[in-house]
């Protein structure tokens, strides 16, 4: 089961690598990390996708708590978040093919951000299905290049107050 | 001092001073040498000079231990601070308070790959609590003020602080800071009342409980609250190797140590309970055996200050977050209230059974064997019983497990070691350093041979800083403990592990060193040397030449459950051998 952890961390230097050795060391599996400032210019955001096979979500939020540098440890539960990713895709577009390929993007809000001679450049943000949905179509013109960010995510504004999960009575 | 103009160093030992240290240890180095210009300028806390960073590391380590205060070492860069990773690592596992101060290359030169250039505060993350790159000379005041705060608070444990020596030479207008400012780091600070009265309740439900009690509680200054508790509840008490010490080991209460060569009793006790009450204890391989067989039949309550300890390795019934001062404090009132009607007395007896039934054992001496190493710890107890002024320090193997079984700590913080990572080498400069924290007490190091070489240097620290020891070395001319594995479990395919018995030659080396040597080789002069040594009032090393053969037992075969422990096999057994 993977899930999607929130961390907000001090904007100090090393603070990503201490959390990423932390998960080195107790052999946790990230799937994917993003990291960027908040609306706090001391704050930074880190959102994990992290595989909770063999360790607790719980163990792993307490591991990370116990880091000095970070403030905050939520998971994002599907219900109640947003979750987004972009990706920028580079396919072989000959003249004759232009059309399709921008009529299939339009479908999903795709944009073309560059157009060369013989292919262009996608720029889709969504959720991860739907990138992966788009790839799929385009895949047959022949991807050239893709590039995809880690996934971001913020707890939905109609869930309310973002909960504070707590972890052990203390 | 407020406001006073200084140099980065000055700063430092202005920190350490404001934070109460009396004595730091080290060795200074090129990127240091600022700080240790600015200590020939003066300061009020000791240095004690070591003869290799790891043994500078160690001593803060045992100062630490001993005295439940945060231990100081300092390093140069480079390879001043790689020395004291192993240190670090060692504090790290077993949770000691140690603030690591390191110089670092000039600021501009970091990153250019110069001369004693490495990254420590990339090397130590994952065996430290936090760490500190100081970039700019304000930031020195309030950068030491929260590593002490980090390193004492909380779970306890190292921390490190990295100074660039340009930052070191730059001025500043000190002034040391009253309070701290890490929004992330919020240690518990009460135990939940309702998870307490929960624990209670279990406790004065249970027939069978068990106190396991480790090291945490020894770290929280806890020692009180848990004999009441103890003697309130009529509860069974068993520590760990990092406990040891925690509660008085001739309390009628206290029944012996836990795990892979934990007596019989112990062990039976610790998987037999219906209640297994973990104290600042975190179910260590080295205790459970095989965890998914381990007190299976036990309810679990966990107090312990980490959250992250809960539930880790055995799932926790009733878990308890926070200062176990407290916590075990408001345990023992409600336990009180409870009324306890002996409800335990039967199990206290069936575990004195036990005790009666499979003591510790091992073979008879007969004329002409060589001196054994069990009598060697045995005569050191009798030589100290009912004494409060006694500390000891072990190095890691055969001869600290015996340590384990045979020396009776009274008193809290009197046994040092390691744990955790199990440094081999540690036990003198961690005397060294218990003797910094307690020039009172007779400090005395129980070593093997193996791990004695691998720190004798510090005899020289020890000489010439005025902080006599007495290393008694169970000197069984191998590496003992690996012998032991590979005679039991590699089918005597014995592989690098002799070191033999005469070379180097102990005593001979101690009085190169300015100390006393003595050596003993059998059981007869064995009592006599002994009291000399601890009564000369210098460094002594005492050789013990002994048995080779002898292992330690009982043993939990690695991975095997700890229930099925292997005794000291019978003389019959023996003798056909």
């Amino acid at each position: 089961m993977i899930h999607t952890v929130s961390v907000l961390v001090e904007n100090k230097p090393g603070a990503l690598m201490r959390i990423s050795s932390m998960f080195a060391r107790r052999g946790y599996n990230i799937e994917s990390l993003a990291v960027g400032p908040t609306e706090r210019h001391d704050v930074s955001r880190i959102v994990l996708r992290v595989d909770c096979t063999q360790h607790s979500l719980e163990q792993i939020e307490k591991q990370m708590h116990k880091l000095v540098n970070v403030l905050r440890v939520n998971e994002l539960e599907p219900d109640t978040s947003l979750e987004r990713e972009l990706a920028l895709i580079k396919v072989a577009a000959p003249p004759d093919k232009r059309t399709e390929l921008m009529a299939l993007a339009d479908v999903f809000n795709a944009r073309v951000v560059d157009l060369g001679p013989d292919a262009l450049v996608f720029e889709i943000v969504g959720p991860a299905e739907e990138l992966e949905a788009f790839e799929e179509l385009v895949r047959p013109h022949g991807i050239k290049e893709l590039a995809r960010t880690g996934r971001i995510g913020l707890q939905r504004a109609s869930a309310g107050r973002s909960p504070r999960r707590q972890h052990v009575l203390s | 001092m407020s406001g006073q103009r200084m140099t980065g160093a000055d700063a430092i030992l202005r920190c350490l001073e404001a934070e109460g240290v009396d004595v730091m240890f080290g060795i200074p180095g090129g990127a240091i040498l600022p700080l240790y210009d600015a200590m020939a300028k003066g300061t009020t806390v000791r240095h004690v000079l070591a003869r290799h960073e790891q043994g500078a590391g160690h001593m803060a380590e045992g100062y630490a231990r001993a005295s439940g205060k945060v231990g100081v070492a300092i390093a140069t860069s480079g390879p001043g601070a790689t020395n004291l990773v192993t240190p670090i690592a060692d504090a790290w596992m077993d949770s000691t308070p140690l603030v690591c101060v390191t110089g670092q290359v000039r600021s501009f030169l970091i990153g250019t790959d110069a001369f004693q250039e490495c990254d420590i505060t990339g090397i130590t993350i994952p065996i430290v609590k936090h760490s500190w790159l100081v970039q700019d000379v304000k930031e020195i005041p309030h950068t030491l003020k929260a590593a002490f705060h980090v390193a004492r608070t909380g779970r306890c444990g190292p921390v490190l602080v990295d100074v660039p020596r340009d930052v070191q030479e730059a001025e500043l207008e000190f002034s040391y800071p009253d309070t701290v400012d890490l929004p992330g780091w919020k240690p518990p600070k009460r135990g939940h009342p309702r998870q307490i009265k929960e624990a209670a309740k279990a406790l004065a439900a249970a027939e069978r409980p068990v106190l396991y009690v480790g090291g945490g509680t020894l770290n929280a200054d806890a020692c009180e609250e848990l004999r009441a508790l103890a003697e309130t509840g009529r509860l069974p008490v068993i520590t760990t190797l990092m406990g040891k010490s925690a509660f008085p080991e001739t309390h009628e209460l206290h029944f012996g140590w836990p795990g892979m060569h934990g007596p019989k009793w112990s062990n039976w006790a610790m998987n037999k309970c219906d209640l297994l009450v973990a104290v600042g204890a975190r179910f260590d391989d080295r205790v459970t055996g095989k965890l998914s067989a381990f007190a299976a039949g036990a309810q679990v309550i966990h107090l312990d200050i980490d959250s992250a300890e809960i539930s880790k390795l055995r799932h926790a019934d009733i878990p308890v977050v926070g200062p176990l001062k407290q916590v075990l404090g408001d345990l023992a009132k409600e336990m009180k209230e409870l009324r306890v009607d002996g409800r335990t007395e039967p199990w206290l007896t069936q575990i004195a059974e036990w005790r009666e039934q499979f003591p510790l054992r091992y073979g008879e001496t007969k004329p002409g064997d060589m001196l054994k190493p069990q009598p060697v710890l045995e005569t050191l107890q009798a030589l100290t019983a009912g004494r409060d002024d006694v500390v000891w320090t072990t190095g890691v193997g055969q001869h600290q497990m015996w340590a384990m079984q045979y020396l009776l700590c009274e008193h809290p913080r009197t046994f040092v070691t390691s744990g955790g990572l199990g440094t081999m080498g540690y036990g003198v400069p961690a005397a060294v350093g218990a003797k910094a924290a307690r020039p009172d007490a007779t400090v005395i190091c129980v070593d093997g041979d193996g791990c004695f070489q691998m720190t004798q240097q510090e005899l020289a620290t020890s000489v010439l800083e005025g902080l006599p020891i007495v290393v008694v070395i169970v000197n069984n001319g191998y590496l003992g403990m690996v012998r032991q594995w590979q005679d039991m479990f590699f089918d005597e395919r014995f592989s690098q592990i002799h070191l033999t018995h005469q070379v180097p030659d102990y005593a001979g080396l101690a009085v190169a060193y300015g100390a006393a040597g003595f050596t003993v080789e059998s059981e007869d002069e064995l009592e006599a040397t002994l009291a000399e040594a601890l009564a000369c009032g210098r460094t002594a090393v005492v050789d013990c030449r002994v048995d080779p053969r002898e292992h330690c037992f009982p043993m939990i075969p690695a991975g095997a459950a700890a229930l099925d422990l292997v005794e000291y096999p019978d003389e019959e057994t023996v003798e056909a051998q």
